[in-house]
């Protein structure tokens, strides 16, 4: 079985809406996996959902998340918890707002380590400057002392890089860990997410709606639209032939940067439309079923 | 590493402690010191009075008395004496209420804040009823109640300005506990309280610190006024709000006697609020 296997979950916002329609997918050991849809559908909410930190107005109404054996859900909270901080960790969107502004750098890292999982400071603060070194950040010492506003973009996502590394986690949650930063810097992390992870040999599932990030770091996706699965493939036949038309749509979409007297290409209405009355025939025979 | 990233110079920027910072700790700290040792530093008994030595302008008038610097009220007490035994009061109030009131008040704010759901519901519920008071009047109906005196006033303060910490720290601790830092901790399995304490907390400290600084300031005029309106902690304490209200009746005659203990209040509350804004950019690690 997958390391990570979610069956048929179901997330909806409490008495309101559904934000996820039963949606499956497996992420293996060590393999990468990107997802993609469209922004304001609840993007990060398979993530959250994995991770346990949904926000409270949302629940989830049905479905089983199955991490290294166990179905989380089943699970009692504090249990819970202690699974998911022992096996996953998370590489935040923003890196601005993911680091906490009155702590120092080191103790980001270490206090984690030694507070939770019970390592002595020595080792914790060893395993930090190595990480440091492993994200490139030079003077690691240094850096270890300083306070995150005294830090680049660029640097700190390496930071929370390596701090998602520290506990060796098998599965790591990356919530479009790119987008808060400029295109050359977007590159060099991507680069670095893709060497940690064959590195460490760490499951990754991959948040974002960027085709381009996709295509780099990962080896399988999922398209969602409203919620719903509409392609589950790898990146190869994608990209070569994408099955389902909303996913063609969208690849179409994506502006050609080679070409610039070609216009953009929205998604047409027609495709939209035949989507969400898949979407509507999902939800009434869910209603009936 | 050809592309290792190095710190740039964001690390080498220092902010100096300002001015305000100085002066206001300065006065507050001189305040301090002539309230702890009033006894001795005072040159007269604040309580004596001499009814030939009424009215006595200050040293560098025309007509003043040796040995009274800021001249005598209409009993014939010193006026300077009775400032420094005033500070005593002032300040006790000042610290006490001001601390009790911001650790009861931080810590509804925070909970309310941070844990959300039934227990914000009941404290922000709590906090509407209570702010519909009138302030000034439940102070005064409450000083009624339980009499005169120093702790009456404290609890008075206490009672009436938690809402204030209340309110300030929980809209606080609701931003920073939707922050990814706050996320990032609970995954890696942090408890509720845990991830309160270690993450949100020292992120309110800056806002709390300026806070506990207005509201020691805010303690002193609150403990002025109950002063003026006669409700203070006796009447043979002298207090700077009891001068300010025997200075008002003889305005005309004897200005010092109203300038002086009103000036000494006005520069205590302005050293109170800029101590905590002077703080917080000395000390606040976020650049703002």
């Amino acid at each position: 079985m997958s390391f990570l296997a979610i069956k048929n979950l179901s997330i909806g916002l409490k008495k309101g809406p559904p934000l996820l329609r039963r949606v499956s997918l497996e992420v293996s050991s060590g393999e990468e996996r990107g997802r993609v849809w469209e922004s304001g559908a609840g993007k990060s909410m398979i993530g959250k959902a994995v991770l346990g930190i949904l926000p409270p107005s949302v629940e989830v109404t049905g479905g089983e998340i199955w991490l290294d054996g166990t179905d989380l859900l089943r699970l009692p909270l504090a249990e819970r918890r202690r699974r998911i901080g022992a096996l996953a960790a998370l590489i935040p969107q923003d890196p601005l707002t993911a680091l906490n502004p009155s702590h120092r750098i080191g103790p980001q890292i270490t206090d984690r380590l030694v507070d939770i999982l019970g390592w002595r400071r020595a080792d914790a603060e060893a395993r930090a400057r190595d990480l440091l070194t492993e994200v490139q950040i030079a003077e690691p010492e240094r850096v270890m002392r300083a306070y995150p506003h005294e830090l680049s973009g660029g640097m700190r996502q390496r930071i929370l890089i390596a701090s998602a590394f520290a506990a060796e986690p098998k599965l790591i949650v990356a919530d479009e860990p790119t987008t808060a930063l400029d295109v050359t810097v977007q590159k060099q992390i991507l680069k670095l997410i893709s060497q940690m992870q064959a590195r460490h040999g760490t499951a990754l599932l991959f948040v974002t709606h960027d085709l381009g990030v996709v295509s780099k770091v990962c080896q399988r996706l999922s398209v969602l639209y409203a919620g719903m699965v509409v392609e589950d493939s790898t990146v190869g036949d994608f990209f070569a032939a994408p099955r389902h038309p909303y996913s063609a749509a969208l690849l179409a979409a994506t502006p050609k940067y080679t070409d610039p007297q070609a216009g953009l290409n929205p998604v047409p209405d027609s495709v939209i439309a035949a989507v969400r009355a898949e979407v509507a025939a999902f939800d009434r025979s869910a209603a009936h079923g | 590493m050809a592309d290792a990233e190095t710190l740039d110079g964001r690390s080498q920027v220092r902010r100096r402690a300002g001015l305000r910072l100085w002066l206001s700790a300065a006065w507050l700290g001189t305040l301090c010191i002539l309230a702890l040792f009033a006894p001795w530093i005072a040159p007269k008994d604040p309580l004596a009075q001499d009814l030939f030595l009424g009215r006595m302008p200050p040293a560098w008038v025309a007509g003043a008395e040796p040995g009274y610097w800021l001249g005598t009220d209409s009993l014939g007490r010193d006026v300077l004496s009775r400032i420094i035994h005033g500070a005593r009061v002032a300040l006790s109030v000042a610290l006490i209420a001001g601390a009790i009131t911001c650790v009861i008040g931080a810590t509804l704010g925070l909970l309310a804040g941070f844990l959300r759901g039934w227990v914000d519901l009941l404290i922000s519920r709590l906090i509407d009823i209570w702010m519909a008071f009138p302030p000034v009047l439940f102070s005064i109906l409450l000083i009624a109640v339980l009499g005169p005196g120093l702790w009456s006033i404290i609890l008075a303060i206490v009672v009436i300005d938690w809402t204030r910490f209340a309110r300030v720290v929980r809209a606080e601790a609701m931003a920073q506990g939707a922050m990814d830092y706050v996320a990032s901790a609970r995954v890696a399995g942090r408890g509720r309280i845990g991830t309160m304490l270690r993450e949100i907390l020292p992120n309110v400290l800056p806002t709390v610190t300026v806070l506990l600084t207005l509201e020691m300031g805010i303690a002193v005029i609150v403990e002025a006024i109950l002063s003026f309106v006669n409700l203070s902690i006796s009447t043979d304490a002298p207090t700077w709000g009891g001068m300010i209200a025997e200075g008002r009746a003889s305005i005309h005659q004897a200005w010092w006697v109203l300038v002086f203990p009103l000036g000494t209040l006005f520069l205590t509350v302005l050293s109170f609020s800029q101590l905590g804004e002077g703080l917080k950019d000395r000390f606040d690690p976020v650049l703002r």
